[in-house]
């Protein structure tokens, strides 16, 4: 099960609240490694929430956690992670004269790994309006 | 906590009244802070949000060495000599960080640069740089927050997601807080969203403009054009995402409010077009006010990021990427910014100041930082990352909560502390005097040609 994404990285509060408890935590390394992606994404690879996947691009990869948004949350075709160490070892180094290296939007490929174990149940995702 | 524990009474509690939170640019000093002094921790943090009170509530004074060398302790004096001498050791040595601690510390990190002929550059670079380059193409139309608490009713939020980063943007400063113009609070503002995400900001909003990722230039640039009698495209949807209907409405809005404001984030910084796209959007605040008052800026994330624009621009003329190597302030942002000196190999010392680069930096960078290439010296209030790959670390006190000082929040309001208690550890005030004071010394002796007392 593969597939190729657009990943944006970017804050959210957990990973805020994380940032405080440490970095070097169990509640920060948790919120960094969650994948988001669309429900429609996720049935078109073939992924559930807690899955295990692997992201890579030209500059790096590592294993995160997938969890599946309800529809509309995330355009199709894209996935959001928060800031922290396996978002940055995609980005690359590359900054057009600017100083800010290219750190939302870059192509990712998706792979899946194994089965996660899920905390809590998920609630099915609302059906599309007519 | 059990019930029982809960009945305890704290004998040696403090009161902080109207404490700033400095951990996110809105510095929100309306903070009452409950301190158990004898356990040295904060109880209490009324008013903070869930980022302040996490921020407060979890700082602890950890049990660890407040310096090391190569992971051994060390005096601090010993820890300053050694970093003193892997800067002046260095062919390009580079200074990085600045935006979590008080502006008193950031103005002796430009002359320590100065001192050891160095580039000196601000968490900015990788947040609003691109703003910073485009206020100086284009100039920034600009405000307070005060002035957008009493007379803004029409604020528009671009490319961020205050909800999960500035969490009491809303409260405090923009939607909901009664102002003089708008009694009735957000009954008297319009609240739009321009994100590709359907953030909870989006929640907030009266209008939500899911835009076409990466898009945010044309749209600008199209209610840049309508401001000069220009017709919005039949095929904006197809350009943009939105319909036309709705950015004819949303001008029409922007047109007629009496007082706009426009917050922006990384949403137009960090992808493509980067400065153009803030330039785009300050641009198209100055045209506005052709019509009616029309403001912008950047809402900024860290503590004192704002403070270390200001003090690096008083001191060089330049917010950020300033490099010393000639004697003089030389500024050219993908020259002597951060993530390019690390991504090219150049950086052979980089001393980091309250900042986390090997957690957040583009990998090429992460592995010159931490490689053998690359001297590591931090000072910073936690272990992290960085921290914990330096050949020099050293552990300060965090600022707001055992140091104070000034911060400037993300309008540019300046903004004195109030610590709540005392830490074992040094200020980061205190260790870089010191270390300006040494690499001064060293620059003399090693007749380095800029070695002087300037900003003294």
């Amino acid at each position: 099960m593969k597939g190729q994404l657009i990943l944006i990285p970017g804050r959210s509060s957990k990973q805020g609240v994380g940032l405080n408890k440490g970095k070097l935590k169990e509640e920060y390394i948790r919120v960094t490694t969650t994948l988001e992606l669309s429900f429609e994404d996720a049935q078109e690879i073939g992924l559930e929430t807690a899955d295990i996947v692997k992201i890579s691009n030209h500059i790096g990869e590592t294993e995160v956690q997938v969890k599946v948004l309800k529809e509309g949350k995330l355009p199709v075709g894209y996935a959001f992670i928060p800031y922290g160490p396996p978002s940055s070892c995609l980005f690359d180094g590359e900054t057009c004269g600017s100083g800010m290296p290219a750190s939302k939007g870059m192509t990712i490929d998706v792979e899946f790994i194994k089965k996660g174990v899920k905390k809590k149940t998920v609630l099915p995702p609302r059906t599309a309006v007519s | 906590m059990s019930a029982a524990s809960k009945d305890i009474k704290i004998v040696n509690e403090k009161i902080v009244e109207n404490a700033t939170c400095t951990f996110c640019g809105c510095c929100c000093d309306d903070i009452t802070l409950t301190v158990d002094m004898d356990k040295k921790v904060i109880t209490k943090a009324k008013d903070a949000c869930v980022l302040g009170k996490s921020w407060f509530l979890n700082h602890v004074i950890e049990d660890k060495p407040i310096a090391r060398i190569a992971g051994k302790e060390v005096p601090l004096d010993d820890a300053i000599d050694e970093a003193a001498k892997i800067l002046m050791d260095a062919k390009f040595p580079i200074l990085y960080g600045m935006s979590d601690t008080v502006c008193e510390a950031q103005r002796h990190c430009a002359p320590i640069m100065d001192d050891c002929g160095g580039t000196i550059d601000t968490t900015t670079s990788v947040c609003h740089g691109p703003s910073g380059m485009a206020f100086q193409g284009v100039g920034e139309p600009t405000m307070t927050l005060g002035e957008v608490k009493n007379r803004a009713d029409f604020v528009m939020y671009w490319g961020g997601n205050p909800a999960e980063a500035h969490p009491r943007h809303f409260a405090r400063y923009a939607v909901t807080p009664e102002g003089m113009y708008t009694p009735n609070g957000k009954d008297d503002r319009t609240v739009v969203i321009v994100d590709i995400r359907h953030t909870k900001t989006a929640g907030v909003s009266d209008i939500f403009l899911q835009l076409k990722p990466g898009k945010d230039f044309e749209l600008l640039w199209m209610l840049r054009a309508a401001c000069k009698g220009v017709d919005i495209p039949n095929d904006c949807k197809d350009i943009c995402g939105v319909e036309k209907e709705v950015v004819e409405d949303l001008f029409q809005r922007m047109k007629n409010c009496n007082y706009g404001v426009i917050f922006f984030g990384m949403g137009l910084t960090m992808t493509r077009g980067r400065h153009f796209n803030s330039g785009a959007l300050m641009a198209l605040a100055t045209d506005l006010n052709e019509f009616t008052h029309f403001v912008a800026k950047p809402a900024r994330g860290h503590g004192n990021v704002t403070g270390a624009d200001n003090v690096v621009s008083w001191q060089t003329g330049y917010p950020f990427g300033v490099n010393f190597s000639r004697g003089h302030p030389r500024f050219n942002p993908g020259e002597f910014t951060t993530v390019d000196t690390l991504s090219r190999k150049e950086a052979d010392a980089a001393l980091i100041i309250a900042s986390d680069p090997v957690a957040n930096f583009p990998k090429p960078a992460i592995d010159h930082l931490t490689s053998d290439k690359c001297k590591l010296i931090s000072i910073d209030t936690k272990n992290t990352p960085t921290s914990e790959a330096a050949h020099v670390s050293i552990q300060t006190s965090t600022y707001g909560i055992n140091t104070g000082g000034t911060v400037y929040r993300m309008d540019d309001v300046p903004i004195s502390l109030r610590p709540a208690f005392d830490s074992p550890f040094p200020s980061d005030l205190e260790v870089l005097t010191k270390l300006r004071k040494k690499v001064n010394e060293l620059s003399k002796k090693a007749n380095r040609p800029y070695a002087t007392k300037k900003y003294m």
